[in-house]
């Protein structure tokens, strides 16, 4: 059968045409891609636009075209959009190929010439390819409508109470023993000074009791299989030697364990907890657990403090860890952020010199119930600071850490001048290399703390030291910085220090995305499908990433993306089946030597011997479309949907412009 | 248009790392080289090495193939055995007598559209210094016909013979 194609050549304002000769290519396609079956070749100003669409839609209806190549963008951006036209004139979707002369042409070539040249080999290799192509149908799954949040800070609850809230299930898995995230650990929030517990606590109460949530808090998820609609996850339940259906949380156990722990994650290494515990007082669930590694039982095998005066029989050293095994539909990551090791700065002293704290430990330091009351006091544990100096951009936006901005350290450095200010009437001084407050209400913050007296210095700390040079530098820390607004060197003398430190990506975020098949950015960061169109979802359909794990961002915006990416989740839930692409290997019994070389190849286990028939088998629900196993097979049994042999050796052909009628001819 | 030999390439990308890094490059508008034309495939693990000879006889002087980074592919380990493949394939063209060397295998991610560019632009001016690749075609550059190609002695590059390629 000979095919009717129809090739559109999109001029995309001047983005395409600014380069590309587009009159040229049309005209050209139509004259010498003839005999391959071009019927109609046209330009238009936006292809994309509704009234480029129905250009196409009528030549498909008017002319009969069974073939279409649309000359444009990327394909990640418009293939469906034009899909979707084909389809509304009675075309079969993957019936249409899109030729890249934006990405691939216009935007990175400079010469007329040259760029209309490569279009045309372009569009010749897209034509080659189309006839080739098959109609597909998209295979359609059941969506299960229960939703996995993995991490219970502010971003996790607040996705899992939006699905919870609409009526659908939520496993929320959160490692630590408690849920609240990093928001739990501070006092005030910026910029409203809002009291950070008051306004968590009944989000992660509501999340507790939610009946439409199932809380798995000490837990982690260990595999994740499947695929969107229908994910089968394990999770490891890890063992708390706490009963939770006996405990009442009344705290005895705490109170009489003797072993005192220093607290590196919710104390940020301030405090002390003990080996059964939980880690602040609104902790929800409000059940200990048990820290084995420090446990004196554990370590001895005497001890049973906790058993012993336990009212309610609660404590049970014989448990163990368990594997749950739970199906959902779609999977939200949430799981936030690490601060950068201030250590690292190694001019900055942190860790060597006492009274250089890190953000994290003066959140707690200023914490009404943080382990010194909400007394900013120096290290010593009573001493009141006269001076303190807060460094901002500490392993932010330097090319030595890590090249970002960390989005919340000015506002956060603002706060603690604040916060300084109030409670000690100390001097304040911050340094800083630029100001960034940039949303609602964040200026008029800056502006607050500057009525309120602190000082500005602007140009990036060279040194923290102990080093006296002057008799008023004696027992002091010394500042080493450049003054760029009044252009000198400064030597400022302090009690004490407060590194704005950065935010990275989860020590484990690379073998976490690995799990779920997502993939980071070069900073560690997960990735997004669009940086500005889709910025929770993933390239994997069903993953959604929210708050710090995405990148760092501040409260309001990692709520909003939690509420965001419950949406799309709900969208999917509601459409109760969800499209897979059809793009999938088949095996041809009759060609199969049953030589099992792809057998080995699937790493998504898709692929099965069937002993009996002596013939491998593909497992279509299980194959991603990836391939390798039709590139492997030597009797060529195996075909890929979309992606066929045929197809790509058309392709190379037209690209390299064999297909043209030979001269002469 | 400068007298100077502007190779034909065609490059195979993968759908998730590579393809998208080129479509960075383009977003970005870094410039680059004209020479390369791109197939895009769902995975480098798709690339049958077959495709590379055709592309070599059907008339093009190399081949770029693109993929993720070890560890970062779609489909977990895919790349890998593109990358077994393409090692295998280099050995293949040195006893066909075609130089290993206009085949080239690059990692890119989709956060590295400078990388694909600068690659690209290198390539070609690797490609430009092997000068074109005579198989398939006549003396003036022009495409024989597949009966002639039947029946001429392959020409080739002479330091391809000597050169081994690394396993």
């Amino acid at each position: 059968m000979t095919e009717k194609i129809g090739v559109y050549v999109c001029h995309c304002g001047s983005n395409i045409a600014g380069v590309v000769d587009v009159e040229d290519v049309a005209k050209w396609a139509a004259e010498k891609l003839g005999h391959q079956g071009v019927v109609i070749a046209r330009d238009y100003k936006f292809m994309c636009s509704s009234l480029g669409q129905e250009l196409i839609e009528k030549d498909i209806k008017e002319l009969g075209l069974t073939r279409v190549v649309v000359a444009a963008c990327s394909p990640h951006l418009h293939e469906k959009t034009f899909r979707i036209a084909a389809q509304n004139a009675g075309l079969n979707p993957y019936l249409v190929e899109l030729a890249s002369i934006r990405e691939q042409v216009s935007w990175v070539h400079t010469d007329k010439a040259v760029a209309t040249a490569k279009s045309k080999a372009v569009v010749s290799g897209a034509v080659s390819r189309v006839i080739e192509n098959a109609p597909l149908e998209e295979i359609k799954v059941p969506i299960n409508p229960n939703t996995l949040v993995v991490g219970g800070g502010i971003a996790g609850i607040q996705s899992a109470l939006e699905i919870a809230n609409a009526g659908f299930h939520v496993y929320l898995v959160e490692r630590e023993p408690s849920i609240g995230g990093h928001m739990a650990q501070f006092d005030k929030t910026f910029p409203t000074l809002d009291c950070s517990a008051c306004i968590l606590t009944p989000r992660m109460v509501e999340a507790g009791t939610h009946p439409n949530i199932t809380l798995l808090t000490w837990s982690e998820v260990v595999n994740v299989a499947g695929y969107v609609g229908n994910f089968n996850v394990t999770i490891k339940k890890k063992a708390r030697f706490v009963n939770e259906e006996l405990c009442t949380g009344c705290g005895i156990c705490q109170e009489k364990c003797p072993k005192k722990v220093i607290d590196d994650v919710y104390e940020a290494g301030l405090g002390y907890r003990k080996a059964v515990y939980t880690p602040f007082a609104q902790a929800v669930p409000n059940y200990p657990v048990m820290d084995k590694e420090n446990c004196i039982y554990f370590e001895k095998g005497t001890c049973k403090a906790c058993e012993k005066f336990c009212p309610t029989n609660a404590i049970d050293f014989n448990q163990q860890d368990q594997l749950l095994n739970i199906e959902v539909g779609n999977i939200i990551l949430a799981t936030g952020y690490d601060l950068f090791d201030a250590r690292r700065v190694s001019n900055y002293g942190y860790g060597r010199l006492p009274n250089v704290f890190t953000s994290l430990e003066f959140e707690r330091l200023s914490n009404a119930a943080g382990p010194t009351n909400g007394n900013i006091v120096l290290r010593d544990g009573k001493t009141v600071p006269k001076s303190v100096g807060i460094i901002h951009c500490v392993g932010s936006r330097d090319r030595n850490f890590n090249n970002y901005c960390s989005v919340i350290c000015c506002m956060q450095g603002l706060k603690f001048a604040h916060l300084v200010h109030e409670r000690t009437g100390a001097t304040v001084y911050n340094f800083y290399i630029d100001m960034r407050t940039a949303y609602k209400a964040y200026d008029e913050f800056y502006q607050r703390v500057l009525e309120e007296g602190t000082l500005f210095v602007r140009g990036k700390v060279a040194e923290v030291t102990d080093a006296a040079r002057y008799s008023n530098e004696r027992g002091k820390l010394i500042v080493q910085t450049e003054d760029t607004l009044a252009g000198k060197q400064r030597r400022i003398p302090v009690d004490m220090v407060i590194l704005s430190s950065g935010l990275q990506p989860r020590h484990d975020a690379k073998e976490v995305g690995k799990m779920f098949g997502i993939s980071c950015s070069t900073d560690g960061w997960f990735t997004e499908k669009h940086p500005k169109l889709d910025p929770v979802a993933t390239m994997t359909e069903g993953i959604y990433i929210v708050g710090c794990a995405q990148g760092p961002k501040d409260i309001p915006s990692s709520v909003a993306q939690g509420a965001a990416a419950s949406a799309r989740v709900l969208d999917k839930i509601l459409q109760r089946e969800v499209a897979l692409e059809p793009i999938k290997a088949t095996v041809n019994k009759e060609m199969c030597s049953g030589c099992r070389i792809c057998n080995g190849l699937c790493p998504f286990n898709a692929i099965a011997f069937i002993a009996d028939d002596n013939v491998s088998e593909i497992n279509p629900a299980l194959c991603q479309g990836c391939g390798t196993c039709v590139a492997a097979c030597p009797a060529g049994a195996i075909s890929g949907t979309g992606f066929s042999n045929e197809q790509i050796n058309a392709q190379i052909d037209g690209l390299l412009m064999k297909n043209l009628e030979p001269v002469g001819a | 248009m400068t007298d100077q030999f502007e190779p034909t390439i065609i490059g195979f990308t993968c759908n998730w790392c590579s393809y998208r890094a080129a479509d960075l490059a383009g977003t970005a508008r870094m410039k680059y080289a004209p020479n390369v034309r791109l197939i895009r495939l769902m995975c480098s693990g798709r690339l049958d090495p077959t495709f590379v000879l055709r592309a070599l006889s059907g008339g093009a002087d190399g081949v770029m193939i693109t993929g993720c980074h070890p560890g970062e592919c779609h489909y977990i380990e895919q790349n890998y055995k593109a990358l077994r493949r393409f090692l295998l394939l280099r050995r293949v063209l040195t006893g066909l007598g075609i130089e290993p060397e206009r085949v080239k295998l690059v990692w890119a991610s989709a956060a590295e559209g400078a990388k694909f560019a600068a690659e690209t632009t290198t390539f070609v001016e690797e490609i430009r210094k092997l000068g074109p690749l005579c198989w398939g075609k006549d003396e003036d550059g022009r495409m024989k016909d597949d009966e002639d190609i039947g029946n001429s002695s392959i020409k080739t590059h002479p330091s391809s013979f000597e050169k081994e390629v690394p396993a």
